[in-house]
């Protein structure tokens, strides 16, 4: 009796090399580059909200809104939003690569991350540019100081 | 009279797998007497030629230079012709199977062919354009030659491609044996054709998939810098070649 082992993936023949804008080249260094960045970044905003002054107690409306009023702090979020969105993105990407062996799934899963990332970078972006940091009819116990000016 | 070498009773867990009879791989355990200086490899002897002659493992030199027996053993890539019966845990059983993500032929027999497909793939021969300049040799420097040394010495044995978690999600990875062998030929000041090597690990399956695991470095029998060869030629590709 003989049976036929069936082997565990599909055959040996390599696709052509693809032309155009090497993406897993770009990639890579994609990868390297912004999780430099990131660290920077995320650190810097963690130590900020958590750790400096009264520390985590800090954190409340007024202190979110008065820092989305600030260039400096509004430039620094959408900059993690945007680089830590797109690296997250592409690393989900390489994963379903190496985990989904269709190709109907890897489609659909790939779509499924990139329709992600691109709603949370839009509507991210959005709040950050659009914030109204004092809005009409709050008690004026939870604005930003700055409200009462106004 | 010299005095005597004590023995040991190790025992043997060996994935077994048969074709023609199994439906899947099983585990099957050997008990058998062994000196501290013996190899994995004549473990596996003995059980062959003394309780079953159906066990099915590939072997050649015997001395770690052919590249025939690179097997799982506990867990970590080895060769079983270089792994002495002193450096396990004997006091535990030795789990032995065949390397992962080439597909299984035999007990500790697997295909090999999607592992030489990536390394023909990859042109692993001397490419020279020119004749040498005095018609006979092709002259390199001490640091000429030193500089692609550690990549000669794979023996092809796939522990280092067998290893790569990367390799194992569908195969389609070049792998790192591919890779140590185009380093091989990338680096030669010999050779004319680094940027046809280059171009072809510049791929999808190629350099970019390598997460810098150091599976491979940590398998290698050879003592190859496997995941710094892998760097440096992703290197080349960014910078060129200096
Ligand atoms: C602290 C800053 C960060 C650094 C330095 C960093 C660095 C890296 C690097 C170098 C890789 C590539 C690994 C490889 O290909 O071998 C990577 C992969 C990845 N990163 Fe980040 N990263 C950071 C933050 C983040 C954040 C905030 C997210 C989520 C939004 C994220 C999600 C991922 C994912 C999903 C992968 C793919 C994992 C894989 O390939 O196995 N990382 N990261
Ligand atoms: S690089 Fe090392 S582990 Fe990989 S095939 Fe060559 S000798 Fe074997
Ligand atoms: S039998 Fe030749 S390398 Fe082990």
């Amino acid at each position: 009796m003989t049976s036929t082992i069936e082997a565990p993936r599909s055959p040996y023949s390599r696709a052509p090399r693809s032309r155009g804008v090497n993406w897993e080249k770009w990639g890579w260094i994609y990868m390297r580059v912004s999780g430099v960045v990131l660290v920077v970044l995320i650190f810097g905003h963690l130590f900020v909200n958590l750790m400096v002054g009264e520390g985590v107690s800090a954190l409340n409306f007024a202190f979110v809104a008065g820092k989305l009023t600030t260039p400096f702090w509004m430039v620094w979020d959408v900059l993690m939003l945007w680089l830590a969105l797109i690296h997250g993105g592409n690393g989900m990407r390489t994963l379903v690569n190496d985990y989904a062996t269709q190709r109907l799934t890897r489609g659909i899963l790939k779509s499924a991350i990139l329709a992600a990332v691109v709603i949370l970078i839009v509507l991210g972006t959005l709040v950050v540019f659009t914030f109204d940091p004092c809005p009409a009819g709050s008690p004026a116990d939870l604005l930003p100081s700055f409200c009462s000016a106004i | 009279m010299p005095e005597e070498i004590q023995s040991f009773t190790v025992t043997l867990i060996i994935r077994r797998y048969n074709p023609e009879v199994d439906d899947e791989p099983h585990w099957d355990d050997f008990d058998v007497q062994m000196y501290p200086t013996d190899r994995v490899l004549d473990a596996l002897h003995k059980i062959k030629w003394e309780q079953d002659g159906s066990l099915s493992f590939r072997r050649s030199c015997a001395h770690g230079i052919c590249g025939s027996d690179a097997m799982r053993i506990n867990g970590r890539n080895r060769l079983a012709c270089k792994t002495l019966i002193k450096d396990l845990d004997i006091t535990k059983p030795v789990y032995v199977e065949a390397i992962k993500g080439l597909p299984l032929e035999k007990d500790l027999i697997v295909d090999m062919e999607p592992f030489f497909e990536s390394f023909r793939a990859v042109q692993p021969f001397l490419v020279a354009n020119n004749a040498p300049t005095d018609g006979k040799e092709r002259i390199q420097t001490v640091a000429q030659r030193e500089r692609f040394d550690d990549t000669t010495k794979c023996i092809l044995c796939a522990a280092c491609t067998s290893s790569c978690p990367v390799f194992w999600t569908d195969g389609q990875y070049f792998g790192p044996a591919a890779i140590v062998n185009a380093h091989r030929f990338i680096f030669d000041s010999r050779d004319d054709n680094a940027a046809v090597r280059l171009d072809i690990l510049n791929d999808k399956e190629g350099v970019w998939r390598c997460r810098t695991t150091f599976n491979c470095t940590e398998a290698c029998p050879r003592g190859i810098q496997v995941t710094q060869a892998i760097s440096e030629v992703k290197q080349a590709m960014l910078r060129g070649m200096e």
